[in-house]
């Protein structure tokens, strides 16, 4: 299969401390990829500079084989990105409905009633429905959440990247949650989902890659990976040697 | 499932907004001329407010420089009728024109400022202009110029027609004004446009370049605001730089009106204007204890209530005259 995403030698550094160190990695057309690493392992900032929020300071990214590396956060998302915030960053004055039609009508491109459709659609997914009408701003955390992932989806996607969006989920929200990311999954989008819900990353990854200090330490299958002692060393703090 | 965007409450106020303009289209049957005169200045108060609520409110720009393109709109409009020997309508046309023209390169330079940045920065670049324009000797320099007589008496035949014209073109502008900023705001541009508003940072995540959405609100912005400046100075008959590049009449008392009105909202200028010329009608005579009385109620709305008095409104009725948000109805029965 052809890579949909090709990171290679990507850095950024914030002074003297490293946040992305040489990443370099591909992602398969159709895949499901999942990050894991502990907190300000420089997750999230891989994924500002994947989509573009941040500028890198070294090393190239490629979307569907075209150098994105120098393209706005806007211009990426309108090829195909789309991605959640870890920290929700709804559009608090207008309706849920309306933050869905934004990401519709601007980074998917659709119009009027195709573009109404397909919100109510991805609302209906994710169990928005029923507050479409409410102000983005009077939303719980939780909701917040749902409206990233919704946002993320009404974009349509080629390649969907999820922040932590399964935390502080009821079991059965979480089921529901990885039933709604396999069936997106199953349309043939390409996934990077970076999430401490380590259960319900396996439920859909094909492949793991453990970040920690800015650094790709281990990459691989996923049972294998998660068994392996260096990952239980440095992500669940575990001695390899014990 | 249905997604709807008008309610009852903006049909009712679209109703009654056809009849109020018919009747104030009406106004050079009915009222006389010292009122005409009044509404004129209402009209173009209200179109001001509109661009610059638009500008600041939506857009995020606040600037306190628009009477850079008031007095710009102004002087072209005598630049076009004296040297180009355009008929003034169409010289008002011209002057809308060449006010976004002239707004590219200062867009460009100011965008790189931010917040209070920005708001400076177009104060200092309508001091540029007004210096410029007192340069220029054949449009009268420091002290200014009329408009020629032949050039009023070519609009229309006697006082009285050129009177009606006047007013009704003030009418057209308003709600010329008003209507391109309510389509703007309906389209796809406005979405994206209310979206920076809330959040740049998700904005430019999701596919809005928000550089060119700012630039093209701003140029819109200058060359309708050009356009009233024509006006505005083709009813003064007279023009000068301090009165051209005044930054009271066309910045200060514009963003009191859209500031007690409600910023961010299409009503809020609306009533806004109708505040202020409330209050200037019935307190003019008091002198400089007007402006006072003008401070202490723009103070007074900012602390109680911020979002102005159409905020107030809104958010006890739940109203919108102008539908821009969208409604989705679910039916009660499964579908």
């Amino acid at each position: 299969m052809t890579a949909i995403l090709q990171l290679d030698g990507l850095s950024k550094a914030f002074g003297a401390i490293t946040v992305a160190d040489d990443l370099t990695y591909d992602l398969a057309a159709g895949e499901a990829l999942g990050i894991i690493g502990p907190n300000g392992a420089g997750k999230t900032t891989m994924f500002n500079l994947i989509t573009g929020t941040l500028p890198s300071d070294g090393g190239r990214i490629l979307f569907q084989g075209q150098d994105v590396t120098r393209h706005a956060a806007a211009k990426r998302c309108r090829a195909g990105m789309a991605r959640s915030f870890q920290v929700p960053q709804p559009f608090s004055g207008l309706s849920v409905f309306e933050n869905a039609m934004i990401a519709a009508t601007q980074a998917a491109g659709l119009r009027g009633r195709v573009a109404e459709g397909k919100c109510l659609e991805v609302l209906e997914q994710t169990a928005l429905l029923d507050k479409a009408n409410k102000t983005a701003g009077s939303l719980t955390l939780l909701d917040r959440k749902r409206l990233e992932l919704t946002r993320a989806l009404c974009a349509n996607p080629k390649l969907l990247m999820l922040d932590e969006i399964a935390g502080g989920l009821t079991e059965a929200e979480c089921v529901s949650l990885i039933q709604t990311i396999k069936d997106i999954h199953a349309t043939g989008v390409s996934i990077i989902w970076i999430e401490h819900v380590v259960h319900a990353l396996l439920a859909v990854v094909d492949r793991l890659i453990v970040i920690d200090f800015g650094r790709k330490i281990a990459e691989g299958e996923p049972a294998a990976i998660m068994a392996s002692p260096e990952v239980q060393e440095i992500y669940l703090g575990i001695e390899a040697d014990a | 499932m249905r997604v709807t965007r008008a309610s009852n409450a903006a049909r009712i106020a679209a109703v009654l907004g056809l009849i109020g303009l018919v009747v104030l289209a009406l106004g050079p049957y009915w009222a006389g001329r010292a009122d005409m005169r009044l509404m004129s200045e209402i009209f173009l108060y209200l179109a001001l407010a509109s661009l610059w609520n638009l500008m600041a409110g939506y857009a995020g720009l606040v600037s306190v420089g628009q009477q850079a393109f008031v007095g710009f709109g102004g002087y072209m409009l005598f630049a076009l009728t004296i040297f180009g020997g355009l008929s003034p309508v169409v010289a008002i046309g011209g002057a809308a024109v060449l006010g976004a023209l002239i707004a590219v390169p200062v867009a460009v330079l100011i965008f790189r400022l931010r917040g209070a940045y920005f708001a400076i920065g177009t104060w200092v670049m309508a001091e540029v202009f007004r210096l410029t324009f007192a340069q220029v000797s054949s449009l009268g320099g420091g002290s200014g110029s009329s408009l020629p007589v032949n050039i009023v008496r070519s609009m229309a035949n006697g006082r009285a027609a050129r009177e009606a014209l006047s007013y009704w073109l003030a009418l057209g502008i308003a709600v010329v004004v008003i209507a391109a900023v309510y389509l703007f705001l309906r389209s796809r541009q406005g979405l994206a446009l209310t979206a920076i508003r809330d959040n740049e940072l998700a904005a430019g995540s999701l596919g809005i370049d928000i550089w060119r959405t700012k630039f093209v609100v701003y140029i819109v912005t200058a060359g309708l605001t050009s356009m009233v400046g024509a006006l505005i100075f083709l009813q003064k008959l007279r023009i000068s730089p301090d009165a051209a590049f005044s930054v009271n009449d066309w910045t200060a008392f514009v963003i009191f009106i859209v500031v007690i009105g409600g910023i961010g909202t299409l009503e809020g200028p609306i009533i806004g204007t109708l505040i202020f010329f409330a209050l200037r009608e019935t307190l003019a005579d008091l002198g400089s204890v007007y402006l006072l009385i003008l401070g202490a109620v723009a103070i007074v709305i900012m602390l109680k209530a911020p979002k102005g008095v159409w905020g107030l409104i809104r958010a006890r009725y739940d109203l919108e005259l102008f539908p821009l948000s969208y409604r989705v109805h679910t039916d009660k029965k499964e579908g």
